[in-house]
């Protein structure tokens, strides 16, 4: 029998994101027993590289703003593939969630009557996002550390964990995992557990996530049984930077073009002005003068195509790279430099000056940026019921970006910093409930064994591939055929790819002893990628449309019908499969608010 | 011991014109071993250009030592994860261009120096974990009576100078108080926690005071303001000048003021902590049940 390390709690939240944090925080104030189990050190999440804001109808700049509004906006970015009562609840709770991190430290940019400033993003028709310069992320991530740590909320750090633990009836009792350090094997036994682990990005070659996101939360839960929703639905943010290439992929916030920036192909043209969709031809400005006074008149003038939602503006510029207008390095130029004072640019986009200094050498006062599309954020995830982020298994819990259905097929900028809030707040008051409700729980010791010995393998197999080129392949396979444009027959090709991956990915072979081996660590997120990588391909296969974030350039246009179903991913009988299943209803005091004239 | 120095960020050729012909290669001399002890290792792999330290390192992992142990999250400077010491200087790995450094032999990195080795690259930053517990954490006045919270901005820029902190905890490292007097850990919080501290006194909206234990536990006393943190800070905070020289003074006001001190005497400043916070300051308790007849190695953090 193998040994391990046990711990009981009521509540294991699984990844200490703002999401992860926002639900450890609720559930501890429910009175559940808690704990917070995370891959990295604590406060080094994703959520730290999130720049722009964190997107709230406050009204503090436009008192035209509110809720309502912020729904339109969130559900139309969706391309209205969005579950619509989490938008709502999102809309709604979002303004209290922000001034709820206020009261635990927070110290965002202030308006000249000393409240919170909000800033301009795509999509949004109001400027709404909350802000400290470009690092939102950090600050609403060390708000929710700190709040956490004052409560002295137990947190299990460097904690990779493998699989979920289910009793005899499904219900999900605990999780298994390896201390990263000592490679050692612990087990916590929990009557809810919150998966809120983040996104998935590390599937792709070219990406702005960190070595964490490897979508272990979508992986456990389809292994639970879980269903998962628009796996297809990814997001190329449309700038990431694009040189030297080791910087490639990474983000470039979208306040540069909420602050003013332009994007140019290599003729200086702003090309954005010529790929402005009928969806949004209405409320986007169609000349440059226009464009140029929205900044100061909102009232009066209609935004920049620059502004547009993200998969509008990454497809442009794709099309521009195709053909041939593309910058030295195969981006597109952002240019602020001619646009806004040195002051400005320094004053408002801190860490964006300080990267491209430090990384590219170039001076973003004085010099356009080289920026292309990179993958992002992935709005398919966890089927999750909005009220409660329940998911289909029993004792299972998900929140932010593990969770699919908030943002449909396409996510707008400032609505990932309150998702993580929204409903990382609601899985942990939930989990902390169901908990309440229930006895304690007794671990499996077969399915620890079983568990733990198919971890391990990887130490027995000398011979066996090394874990970083089954990455690579997969990266690759991604990238090339799952990308920003897809079509029928590269899907076809990817999915038979996934095939020898998989049972390559099951013969890799690691080097060394357990003790904080990055290899076998790898070893074990490929496991978790494959898994993501098939749900993903096969969405993409039986969504024959394009929406959002997904694009089958042999099926161009939006499907009426499709616009109304999921592609459902789960497994059966050892395999991934995916079935269409109807979105929820919206009822028709909400659906009115898409027929009012902008 | 020689005072760490912030290198020169200001190189201004780019990359791929620092030198008419780059080597074809590239050496990194990499402290491999664990808390038993260890040894560096060169390793050599293609010059690709454009790369940063970081990159060499993956690339090493990926082709020639796959179980090499370094940590890293974003590679964009903003998590502090891949804390080293390059040439003997502390650095993050991910802003840590190679075309600044000399080439033609190689470059060694290491862990940091001043935490316990715990494989490779990778050393236990518990301690800086464990005083971020004993800070009374921030706790905020009344609201406006429209329900809100107003600040000037110019007030939350001095705030907002110590919130850029992203915890490399490359100050902590470099701190003579600490790396050259392990005993002294227990009665100090070191310079990123001062940092913390500093925060807290200056937010316009919290009204707790903690000059007494700034003064008496967490031993502000013990820097004699050397500047060291100040001078690898890769957010360029200053630690020393802004936060640690000001709470110094704050806390010697508070010390020689007569009615505080008439108030010491007559009775015992009341804790200005909420209980449920006290009880937190205490490492959490360990509840990890061993089922095994191998103790581990740890329980929680």
């Amino acid at each position: 029998m193998a040994e391990y390390e046990s711990h009981d709690f009521d509540v294991v939240i699984i990844g200490a994101g703002g999401a992860g944090l926002r639900a450890a925080i609720e559930a501890s104030a429910t009175g559940a027993r808690t704990a917070l189990v995370c891959k990295s050190l604590l406060g080094k999440a994703h959520t730290v590289m999130a720049e722009g804001g964190v997107a709230a109808a406050l009204g503090n700049v436009w008192p035209e703003d509110n809720w309502k509004v912020h729904f339109r906006d969130t559900m139309r970015g969706g391309k209205m593939l969005n579950n619509w009562r989490m938008a709502q609840l999102h809309a709604l709770e979002s303004p209290e969630r922000v001034l709820e991190l206020e009261e635990w430290g927070a110290v965002f940019d202030r308006t000249p009557d000393g409240r919170i400033l909000q800033r301009d993003f795509g999509g949004h028709r109001y400027a709404r996002l909350a802000h400290v310069g470009d690092r939102t992320g950090l600050e609403l991530l060390r708000t929710c550390q700190q709040r956490a740590v004052g409560l002295g909320i137990e947190v299990f750090m460097e904690c990779k964990i493998v699989r979920l633990l289910q009793d005899d009836s499904g219900a999900v009792n605990g999780a298994l995992g390896f201390w990263r350090e000592s490679g050692k094997l612990v087990a916590f036994g929990a009557k809810a557990v919150v998966l809120a682990s983040g996104g998935v990005g590390k599937t792709w070659k070219f990406t702005s996530n960190s070595w964490e996101s490897t979508g272990d939360g979508h992986a456990l839960a389809l292994w639970a049984g879980a269903d998962m929703i628009d796996m297809e639905c990814v997001q190329f943010h449309p700038t990431g930077m694009v040189w030297p290439p080791s910087a490639r992929g990474l983000l470039v916030t979208e306040g540069v073009r909420g602050d003013g920036g332009v994007l140019r192909n290599s003729e200086g043209r702003r090309f954005m002005f010529d790929y402005i969709s009928d969806f949004f031809a209405k409320e986007t400005a169609d000349t440059i003068e226009e464009g140029d006074q929205w900044y100061e008149n909102k009232k009066d003038f209609r935004r920049p195509p620059e502004l547009l939602p993200r998969d509008e503006v990454a497809r442009s510029i794709n099309s521009e790279i195709k053909a041939g207008r593309g910058s030295p390095h195969g981006g597109v130029f952002l240019d602020i430099a001619s646009r806004r004072s040195p002051e400005y640019i320094r004053r408002r986009l801190p860490s964006m000056y300080h990267q491209f200094k430090e990384l590219a050498d170039v001076d973003i006062t004085k010099e356009p940026m080289e920026i292309g599309p990179t993958l992002h954020y992935i709005m398919g995830g966890v089927r999750v019921e909005a009220d409660t982020a329940a998911t289909t298994v029993p004792g299972l819990y998900a929140a932010g970006e593990v969770a699919g259905g908030m943002h449909g097929a396409n996510r707008l900028g400032g609505n990932s910093l309150s998702d993580l809030l929204v409903f990382g707040r609601r899985a942990g008051q939930s989990a902390a409930e169901h908990a309440l409700g229930r006895s304690g729980t007794v671990i499996d010791n077969a399915q620890v064994d079983a568990v733990s010995a198919q971890s391990l393998a990887p130490f027995e197999r000398d011979s066996g591939e090394n874990p970083y080129t089954v990455h690579q392949d997969l990266q690759d396979t991604m990238q090339s055929l799952v990308g920003i444009i897809r079509n029928e027959s590269e899907l076809l090709e990817a999915k038979e790819k996934l095939g020898e991956l998989d049972e390559r990915a099951s013969k890799v072979g690691v080097e060394g002893h357990r003790q904080f081996n990055p290899g076998w660590h790898l070893a074990l997120d490929l496991e978790s990628m494959l898994a993501v990588a098939h749900c993903t391909t096969l969405g993409a296969i039986e969504r024959r449309e394009s929406r959002g974030g997904h694009t089958r350039e042999d099926y161009p246009e939006p499907d009426p019908e499709l616009g109304k179903v999921n592609m459902v991913t789960r497994m059966r009988d050892g395999a991934v499969v995916v079935v269409r299943e109807p979105l929820p209803e919206m009822p028709d005091e909400l659906k009115t608010l898409f027929e009012e004239a902008h | 011991m020689a005072t760490p120095t912030r290198e020169s960020t200001a190189s201004t050729a780019r990359p791929e014109a620092t030198a008419p012909t780059p080597p074809a290669t590239v050496t990194l001399r990499l402290w491999r071993g664990d808390e038993a002890g260890g040894e560096f290792r060169d390793y050599t792999v293609e010059n690709l250009g454009g790369e940063v330290v970081l990159d060499v390192v993956h690339r090493i992992q990926a082709e020639q030592a796959p179980d090499l142990a370094v940590r890293w999250n974003c590679k964009a400077g903003k998590c502090g994860s891949c804390s080293a010491e390059v040439n003997g200087r502390p650095r993050l790995m991910c802003m840590t261009r190679m075309s600044t450094l000399d080439v033609s032999e190689p470059v060694t990195v290491s862990p940091l120096r001043g935490n316990p080795i715990v494989r490779d690259l990778v050393t236990d930053v518990s301690y800086n974990y464990a005083v971020a517990r004993r800070i009374p954490p921030f706790q905020p006045g009344p609201r406006e009576p429209d329900g809100t919270y107003r600040m000037k901005q110019v007030d939350a820029d001095r705030v907002q100078e110590f919130r850029k902190c992203i915890e490399c905890f490359l100050c902590q490292n470099v701190c003579h108080v600490i790396r050259d007097h392990e005993d002294n850990k227990p009665n100090f919080a070191g310079p990123r926690y001062f940092a913390r501290l500093a925060e807290l006194e200056m937010h316009p909206l919290d009204v707790l005071d903690r000059r007494e234990l700034i003064s008496s536990d967490l031993g502000i006393g013990l820097c004699n303001i050397t500047k060291c943190c100040t001078e690898v800070c890769p957010e360029g905070i200053h630690i020393t000048d802004n936060a640690i020289i000001p709470l110094k003074e704050r806390v010697v006001d508070a010390r020689y003021d007569p009615i505080a001190w008439l108030g010491r005497k007559i009775r015992r400043r009341p804790d200005p902590t909420p209980a449920k916070v006290a009880a937190s300051f205490a490492p959490a308790a360990k509840t990890g049940e061993v089922i095994s007849t191998d103790a581990p190695t740890r329980a929680e953090d």
